[in-house]
């Protein structure tokens, strides 16, 4: 795909705004339709359409197959702290209430946050994962 | 109008659906793959259910036609010729458990009666009790982190055992070995 100046431009243009889309249904996932799993997946997509545009060299140097790999339990890490998290303080596992010990509404948005944000890094490696070992075993 | 876009996205379904079996290129099979997606994700949206369809287009369409790809680049994109046989067999089965699917269906309560046993049980508690509970807008996100925070617990554990399956399988290190032999 290097070649071809049309896609490589496209992908230049909209790589910023798809990641930046991925923030916005990541955090805003409390407001309107989306959370962690649909931002995890826009997020990865994102960096597919990179390494296919400009190739799957450029895309690990970029984003390291190690990074990846800690980023793929890092986010099962998060989900299942928090809930010893909870556990730790007093309350049922994932129980996000206790989290704040003046405002339990305030725990349950601080929980779901950092659940989101685990889910979010999880799905977004894991798909990228995936796409480099389909891709690498190509070559 | 809402049946109109109904039937038109339900017979774009059947047209794909039945495209998808007809052609032997894969290649072309997998682009219809998501274009289904894509239509699944539109009627979602119809039935109110953005947060499903979201997740229909961008796993289903997106993400799920580029790993396709990838297992098309890596095998095959033509598929074999299928081996002649009789089709009347096939075709009663298929004909039995698609009117059994369909004589299923007269017992499905009806779509979108509040009287609906799925509305009269914990959805009541969710509507009633989660802004003030958990007080965030999207009551969806609520359920979904909060109140059934195991199932997702348990959903990201799925997607984690994937990447660790996928890497297991065809991942990393196992690739550069012939290449090192090759050079040698």
């Amino acid at each position: 795909m290097r070649q071809y100046p049309i896609p490589r431009l496209v992908t230049k243009l909209l790589l910023p705004l798809i990641l930046l889309f991925a923030l916005y249904v990541q955090f805003h996932g409390d407001y309107g339709p989306g959370g962690g799993f649909q931002a995890g997946v826009i997020f990865g997509a994102g960096f597919i359409l990179y390494a296919l545009i400009y190739g799957l060299d450029e895309a690990r140097r970029i984003l390291p197959p190690w990074l990846l790999r800690i980023g793929v339990s890092l986010g099962v890490l998060i989900y299942a702290g928090v809930g010893v998290t909870g556990l730790l303080l007093g309350g049922n596992y994932l129980d996000y209430g206790v989290l704040d010990s003046h405002d339990p509404v305030h725990g349950q948005h601080l929980g779901i946050l950092l659940v989101e944000l685990g889910v979010g890094i999880t799905v977004s490696a894991v798909m990228v994962t995936i796409f480099y070992a389909f891709a690498g075993r190509g070559r | 109008m809402e049946t109109l876009v109904d039937i038109f996205l339900l017979s774009l379904l059947v047209v794909t659906a039945i495209a998808s079996i007809r052609l032997r290129d894969l290649f072309a099979v997998v682009m219809l793959f998501g274009i289904y997606s894509l239509v699944s994700a539109s009627l979602f949206v119809v039935m109110d259910a953005v947060d499903v369809a979201f997740t229909e287009a961008s796993v289903g369409a997106g993400v799920a036609t580029v790993f396709m790809l990838g297992t098309l680049a890596l095998t095959t994109h033509r598929e074999k010729a299928p081996i002649a046989h009789n089709p009347l067999l096939p075709l009663l089965v298929v004909a039995i458990t698609g009117a059994a699917l369909v004589y299923g269906t007269y017992d499905i309560p009806r779509y979108g009666d509040p009287a609906n046993p799925i509305h009269q049980h914990v959805a009541p508690r969710y509507i009633q009790d989660s802004p003030h509970e958990i007080g965030i807008p999207n009551i969806v996100s609520s359920v979904l982190a909060s109140y059934r925070g195991y199932d997702t617990l348990g959903e990201t554990t799925v997607v984690f055992t994937a990447a660790i399956g996928v890497l297991l399988l065809i991942g990393g290190a196992r690739r550069r070995r012939p290449n090192k032999d090759q050079r040698r």
